[in-house]
């Protein structure tokens, strides 16, 4: 597994968004993707999941261009796990996990035993198979959250795209989630995470990529990078680190 | 694992089947089951004769057609209905979202001024309404923003076109007689329904109907947003576009025969996902089945309810319109 990108710019119309971003995945890695709202995360995760072709540079997976792949081939390179939302129509669990088995299936097929077995298999992984059969907008936002990343892992894909998944979730939830998702990059898939919780970074990631200023603000493991001058240049306010380095602190917090 | 699913199937075929059955027999001229039956054996065997001749005319000859046209416009309106409701995300949608049935109503009575036969009333609506929907189609692709918003907005603005024209067709048309064919046929009717309507109809029917079928699994996950699906391997808007083109198919050859019948592809959806779920894997196939039972069993009550023919249009409304108020008044309502 490998997600190369080089050079990568992109622009709306005449101004700027990123210049010239360039970093590697490698295997085995949670790599949390950091940025202040509007640097530019989310355009570079449409771009990496062929949903816009909009711009200079190249993004390979495995040697390929991603703009070359048609939407059925880069489904079975990589995997997207969403922000939990509302459904337009209620689905069980099994069959929202199904979902993600759809690229192995020819255009008029419908999943049968053997796709059901893997979904099943993908939800025991993550410890929720007894909820199979409920329904998935019952569910509390952690458990639809892991529901989603069953489903990409059921698209037997080594990279996962995860876009800020603890975004909606209570605390409880955010910790079982990344927990999870760490769990996994162990037994070798590479996650590229968004978050907007650079203590989430610091505790869970291997790796940390900030964007700032349109382009590649830092890259580099989450311990070294993360600093208290990197939290100033990418959200603009002033954090403390604990002696250990372990805990991020906002400075107004200890001067009182 | 729910896979039972195939109970439910089985028994809303054999309801469609006792339907049809019991269709043969009621009329203004009842025939009994038994000599239905026996009028039914007499076509593979030899039956002694013991029905009238008018009878074995209307089992074999009038009633058929009719009875079959009726469940396949049902059936076809209703998956038209499910599928649109997919693909825009939305519960709410129905079959004349795209402006199928304004433009087919446009066509039909275009046709009737110009004094055409009955074939060429049918083959005018079936014309005008793909044609209005690939009017709907090419505007919302050329205007920028969000598609299926735009396919929305569209399909309004091109729907009250049509019918605006189809109002200034009734104001010129003859009021003895052209005005009233017109108003008749813009409420739907299977009244006097022949095998030539049924040979018109069915293979437009079964072309939209196959294709939506095999695409049934990947609907869903046309339900879950476009960067979804797209994501998990399917072009969004490939799909989009066939699953549009077959159901406007379906729709338009259906009003062609029929005449326009509303409230069909939104009612019966409804009920079919309250039975089966909502994966279109099961919901398909249950929404057709539904769909055929209800509209044969209105078209029924059409012919026998009233001296007078009642046109089906109105029935639908009749029961579509306080089935949703039902449905808002109830807690539970996931519209």
């Amino acid at each position: 597994m490998s997600l190369d990108v080089t050079n990568f710019s992109f622009s709306y119309g005449k101004s700027p968004l990123l210049q010239h971003v360039s970093f590697s995945l490698g295997e085995g890695q949670l790599i949390a993707l950091l940025g202040p709202n509007g640097a530019g995360k989310t355009t570079l995760f449409r771009c990496i999941l062929g949903l816009n072709e909009g711009y200079q540079g190249s993004i390979t997976v495995e040697g390929s261009e991603v703009r070359s792949l048609s939407p059925r081939q880069l489904s079975h390179r990589i995997a997207y796990i969403p922000q939990i939302h509302y459904p337009a129509f209620q689905y069980s669990v099994l069959e929202m996990v199904l979902m993600g088995t759809t690229h192995r299936l020819s255009a008029v097929a419908s999943p049968g035993k053997s796709e059901d077995n893997d979904a099943m298999q993908a939800l025991s992984t993550l410890g929720i198979e007894h909820l199979a059969q409920r329904d998935y907008g019952r569910l509390s936002g952690g458990e639809q959250q892991m529901v989603l990343i069953a489903r990409a892992l059921v698209q037997q894909t080594k990279l996962l795209l995860m876009d800020e998944p603890t975004a909606s979730l209570d605390y409880g939830n955010q910790l079982r989630v990344l927990s999870a998702v760490r769990r996994l990059t162990r037994s070798g898939y590479t996650v590229l995470l968004s978050t907007h919780n650079p203590q989430h970074a610091l505790s869970y990631a291997d790796r940390v990529l900030a964007l700032a200023g349109g382009t590649l603000a830092a890259d580099g493991p989450a311990r070294e990078v993360l600093s208290p001058a990197l939290i100033k240049t990418l959200y603009g306010v002033d954090a403390v680190f604990s002696p250990d380095g372990r805990y991020i602190l906002p400075q107004e917090v200890l001067s009182c | 694992m729910k896979r039972s699913g195939h109970g439910l199937l089985i028994i809303l075929l054999a309801v469609l089947a006792a339907l049809m059955l019991l269709s043969l027999c009621l009329g203004r001229y009842a025939v009994p089951l038994r000599e239905v039956l026996r009028i039914l054996l007499s076509r593979f065997t030899f039956v002694e004769q013991t029905w009238e001749a008018g009878m074995s005319a209307a089992v074999l000859n009038i009633r058929p057609p009719r009875i079959l046209l009726a469940a396949l416009v049902g059936a076809c309106l209703s998956i038209a209905g499910v599928s649109y409701q997919g693909i825009f995300r939305n519960a709410m949608a129905a079959p004349d979202f795209l402006g199928a049935s304004s433009g087919a109503a446009f066509g039909a009575a275009l046709a009737i001024l110009l004094g055409l036969s009955s074939a060429g009333i049918a083959v005018c609506a079936f014309c005008f309404s793909l044609l209005t929907v690939a009017l709907v189609f090419f505007v919302a692709q050329r205007a920028p923003g969000k598609r299926a918003a735009n396919l929305i907005l569209a399909g309004i603005m091109v729907s009250s076109l049509f019918s605006a024209g189809t109002s200034y067709i009734k104001l010129v048309a003859d009021p003895s007689s052209k005005l009233p064919e017109i108003t008749y046929w813009l409420m739907g009717s299977f009244s006097g329904k022949t095998w030539h309507d049924v040979r018109f109809a069915l293979p437009f029917m079964l072309l939209g109907t196959v294709p939506l079928f095999l695409l049934r699994w990947r609907m869903n996950l046309l339900t879950m947003g476009d960067d979804e699906a797209r994501a998990m391997g399917v072009d969004a808007n490939r799909l989009r576009l066939l699953v549009v083109v077959c159901a406007t198919l379906v729709t338009a050859a259906s009003v062609s025969v029929s005449g326009v019948i509303g409230w069909v592809g939104l009612v019966i959806p409804h009920m079919a996902r309250r039975l089966s779920g909502n994966d279109y894997r099961k919901l398909l196939p249950t929404t057709l089945l539904l769909g055929a039972i209800f509209l044969l069993a209105v078209d029924n009550l059409c012919r026998n309810l009233l001296a007078v023919e009642i046109p089906i249009g109105i029935l639908t409304s009749f029961f579509g319109a306080p089935f949703f108020l039902a449905l808002m008044l109830k807690k539970e309502a996931s519209l």
